[in-house]
């Protein structure tokens, strides 16, 4: 980590101290467990986390400003020992100020946290899978893959291919066309499976048991979930080492809602970011709301459903950290809303026209959601907000033209644009 | 004709070692019921304490949620599968 903050990022030499997977810790029963490629507590059956030592040595504000500009400038706070070998220059993105959307939503400030344009695969699902790999590496495994609707698929291929690693990436078959091709030009084996993101995730459950790979978001969770973190940690040192008043991010499995609230509360205890803890808002697509649900209503269990949206991306009807979202959102004095197919298209639109930003329906349901909160009084006029956007509009496209009006078709003739611009 | 159970490696060493086994029984519960009978901890890990689904696992009759079925009310066939899996997946 010697490298000046703008020097670009060379693979590193053959004798670096290289990857290892810290220890973990059974989120529910506090069970210890050895560093292991398996994301389920043997006693309990809750979540494993990494097992930070609370007496390792945190870097000042001034250290982590000359580190390379990626997520492994928080090395500290991510699970992995000794030095990441692949997937260096993820993260990092852009916090962009977007006077315009404040306007159009009432509130005082507005930011936008673009992972939009993240590296290398557009949508912050990069910076999770840059630590799933580096575990991988460091388990020694030769073959990674995922459950996903369509984004990680991305991200594990093209990471994977960097990689050297096979990759097996599962997806429901019908998703969008440039969330196949944009994971099957890195040529893994790419598998089409009858049914909804949830019937996938239930194969893969089994794969990971069956076959000894590292499927980043099944048996590797417990290290990929903390690559999310970062979104929180960006935020706040690109605020100038403060927090917001408050934070919305969109909810599939609940995993980033519940690590970007952890990573401020990480800054917090480390004495890193000045101000509150934010208030955490969650979006979801109506169509495929039950994280929300369990937001506004309580309780333990989520009920889980049958999504029905053009949100594919947010598409999980039975969300594995959707209790823990849930929690953070309450715990925090935030609030959730939902939004339907044609509010995020508006969404859509509304964040491109303000900001020049072209974002997924993910992001289009973040925005709908944030003026629905902003219009109910749930967000407050004196706000900061940041608006976590987490993936690329031309992934799916198809959710947006229908909404656009047609261009006209002229000749190539200065009368005809006249006739235009008269019109 | 029996229903198979599969269940995941990290439930395993609660089951004598084995993640397939056998049982009887009309509905997902019954047989739920007869495999906690040979596996007292195994049981523990798919019953909470008011006797419904642990809320840490998930069971697919024959692919299917049960939880968009009857729960544990659910009725097997003779040869069905019941495959169990740990919640925290996916995402």
């Amino acid at each position: 980590m010697a490298q000046s903050a703008l020097a670009p990022v060379a693979a590193p030499d053959a004798a670096s101290d290289g990857p290892r997977p810290i220890s973990l810790v059974c989120r529910l029963c506090g069970a210890p467990a050895e560093p292991q490629p398996v994301a389920t507590c043997e006693h309990c059956l809750g979540p494993l986390e990494p097992a930070y030592d609370p007496a390792r040595r945190l870097p000042s504000r001034a250290e982590l400003e000359r580190r390379p500009r990626s997520i492994w400038r928080y090395a500290e706070w991510l699970p992995i020992a000794g030095e990441p070998i692949v997937s260096l220059d993820t993260g990092f993105t852009p916090l962009v100020d977007a006077p315009a959307l404040a306007k159009a939503l009432g509130v005082r400030r507005a930011w936008v946290k673009n992972d939009a344009v993240s590296h290398p695969t557009l949508s912050f699902k990069d910076r999770v899978v840059a630590v799933a790999l580096n575990a991988a590496k460091g388990f020694g495994l030769d073959t990674v893959g995922c459950a996903s609707t369509g984004n990680l698929a991305n991200s594990v291929a093209a990471q994977a291919a960097r990689a050297g690693l096979a990759a097996w990436i599962f997806i429901p078959e019908d998703l969008e066309l440039a969330k196949v091709v944009g994971t099957a030009v890195y040529g893994p084996h790419l598998v089409r499976v009858k049914g909804t993101y949830d019937d996938v995730n239930r194969l893969c459950a089994q794969v990971a048991d069956r076959f000894g790979w590292g499927l980043v978001n099944l048996n590797l969770r417990g290290y990929y979930g903390e690559g999310s973190k970062t979104v929180a940690y960006e935020i706040a040192e690109q605020l100038g080492w403060r927090t917001p008043d408050a934070v919305i991010a969109p909810m599939a499995g609940g995993s980033l809602l519940t690590k970007i609230d952890k990573g401020f509360r990480d800054f917090a205890k480390a004495g890193l970011a000045d101000g509150a803890h934010p208030r955490i808002y969650g979006a979801q697509a109506a169509g495929c709301a039950p994280i929300v649900k369990l937001a506004r209503e309580g309780g333990e269990r989520i009920e889980p459903v049958i999504p029905n949206t053009i949100a594919r991306s947010l598409a999980i009807g039975n969300p594995a950290d959707g209790r823990f979202a849930a929690t953070a959102i309450r715990s925090s004095g935030g609030a959730a809303a939902a939004v339907t197919d044609e509010e995020l298209v508006a969404g859509i639109r509304l964040l491109a026209e303000t900001t020049g930003i072209f974002a997924e329906t993910a992001g289009g349901v973040t925005v709908a959601a944030a003026l629905k909160l902003a219009r109910g009084g749930e967000l407050r006029a004196t706000d900061e907000l940041v608006l976590c956007i987490t993936g690329n509009g031309l992934k799916t496209i198809d959710a947006v033209q229908p909404a656009l009006a047609a261009a006209p078709v002229i000749p190539p003739k200065l009368g005809a644009v006249a006739a235009l611009v008269n019109a | 004709m029996p229903v198979t159970v599969r269940i995941p490696t990290v439930l395993a060493r609660a089951a004598g070692g084995q993640t397939t086994h056998e049982a009887s029984g009309a509905t997902v519960g019954d047989v739920v019921d007869a495999i906690a009978a040979r596996h007292p901890g195994l049981g523990a890990r798919l019953r909470d304490a008011e006797g419904q689904p642990y809320p840490y696992v998930v069971f697919y009759l024959d692919d299917e949620d049960i939880r968009f079925q009857r729960g544990f009310g659910t009725p097997v066939a003779d040869g069905a599968e019941l495959v169990v899996v740990p919640a925290i997946a996916g995402g």
